[in-house]
């Protein structure tokens, strides 16, 4: 690709540019707090202890929390993401054996920018290129299930501690599940189709040369403009429904039903996530309101690690290129690793 | 003519692609129709792993995101050539 050069002027105005959105980003993140605060309480007058009240506060402030926590940190994401492709992950990963291919390839889902949507041709793409199996699955597990929308929300809703714990339990649950199905050599239930457009692939165009500053932070404004677009009505039914539960639901509603003490509770949530289509944003504030009545935190990751891994959507999709023995094997060790992670999470927790 | 493809699955974001493409042509005065592909192994003979793409006279112009309208325009503009 002949880039044309940038005039040296953008050059140095774009990161600027950049660091000052940020940091007034960062700014109206810290002042949202107060400012709802006063706004609703202060100014609007609504009565502290009334329950609309607090579903409003609800509402309001999550929405603007996790609106600016969002646009920050895909952008930011993004941006780094750019040193990466999925063409280059590819090469990475070709030839690679299992087992630390496995690692690896759980690792590069994180890093890759990916969208489950390209979860086909990208297939097809990496038998051509000789990735085993095992490895292919375990970045397409890791990919939706530890993406930056998760994370950050994770981090932002509930702390270090509950982020860090999602990250390390997606990655196991990816390297392991993909070892796992790597071993049972299923490779016949791979679609023939695949095996066929696998042979005649082209190489991979020099679509993505090394992109200058500039078209970094371009990639960086699409991706903003692309997730929130595709989210923002999960985002708000996803706050609602928090609002309603934070609202009205008694307080130990859940821990009565679905406490540590229910061991239906992680299998029971994790069939209920799969037909679920929602992402990250829009599962959050409900588990943050869920958390709030009591339910348990492993039964809500698991459920939340269930709605982003195992979607309807994307299992459609790889039913176009895997038959279904052995997409069948595939859900049920990844559902086995998300249902067993929930257990641990709520031992542990 | 030059011959201007999307490629996708036919998700939200090819199908968006599709219509910047179209507007973006329209706008730069082409009679170029767009053409939407969705055969999996069409997609992977351009050596496309993300979607969606767009592949301009058998060339990938850009795989996996969809560009700002004017850097849409600009992408086109130079890679058509001047109609004869």
């Amino acid at each position: 690709m002949s880039a044309v050069a940038a005039p040296p002027r953008v050059r140095t105005r774009v990161p600027l540019t950049a660091a000052a959105a940020l940091a007034a980003a960062v700014g109206l993140y810290f002042a949202l707090g107060p400012f709802w605060e006063w706004t609703l309480f202060r100014l609007a007058g609504l009565p502290r202890d009334a329950r609309y009240a607090d579903a409003i506060h609800f509402f309001c402030f999550d929405t603007t929390k996790i609106l600016a926590l969002l646009v920050g940190i895909v952008f930011i994401v993004r941006v780094l993401r750019s040193f990466l492709s999925v063409e280059r992950t590819r090469a990475l990963l070709g030839g690679r054996r299992e087992g630390l291919g496995n690692v690896a390839a759980a690792g590069l889902g994180v890093a890759t920018p990916f969208c489950s949507c390209s979860a086909v041709p990208a297939f097809i793409g990496f038998v051509a290129a000789g990735v085993p199996l095992g490895v292919t699955l375990s970045f397409l597990i890791a990919s939706p299930m530890v993406n930056e929308v998760a994370v950050v929300l994770l981090y932002g809703l509930f702390g270090f501690e509950i982020a860090a714990l999602y990250v390390a339990s997606g990655l196991l649950i990816a390297i392991v599940a993909g070892a796992f199905l790597g071993r049972l050599r299923l490779e016949r239930y791979i679609e023939p189709f695949v095996l066929e457009a696998a042979a005649n692939a082209g190489a991979a165009g020099s679509v993505e040369a090394r992109p200058s500053w500039s078209e970094r932070f371009e990639l960086g404004r699409e991706e903003v403009r692309s997730i929130l677009g595709r989210i923002w009505p999960y985002l708000l039914a996803g706050i609602a429904l928090g609002a309603v539960i934070h609202g009205w639901v008694p307080s130990d509603f859940f821990a009565r039903y679905a406490g540590r003490g229910n061991p239906l509770a992680v299998p029971f949530a994790v069939v209920l996530g799969v037909p679920l289509y929602s992402n990250a944003a829009g599962v959050l504030p409900l588990v943050e309101a869920l958390h709030a009545k009591g339910l348990a935190m492993g039964t809500l990751l698991a459920f939340m690690m269930s709605v982003v891994a195992l979607s309807l959507p994307e299992m459609i999709l790889l039913r176009r290129v895997l038959r279904p023995q052995l997409l069948a094997c595939f859900v049920a060790v990844v559902a086995g690793g998300i249902v067993a992670t929930g257990f641990l999470f709520n031992a542990i927790l | 003519m030059s011959s201007v493809k999307v490629l996708g699955s036919g998700c939200a974001n090819c199908r968006r692609l599709e219509k910047l493409t179209e507007e973006a042509l329209a706008d730069l005065g082409r009679t170029e129709t767009v053409e939407h592909v969705t055969d999996y192994a069409e997609i992977a003979a351009h050596g496309v792993m993300t979607t969606p793409a767009l592949v301009v006279d058998g060339e990938v112009v850009l795989a996996g995101r969809i560009p700002a309208p004017a850097a849409l325009r600009r992408a086109l503009a130079e890679r058509l050539p001047a109609p004869a």
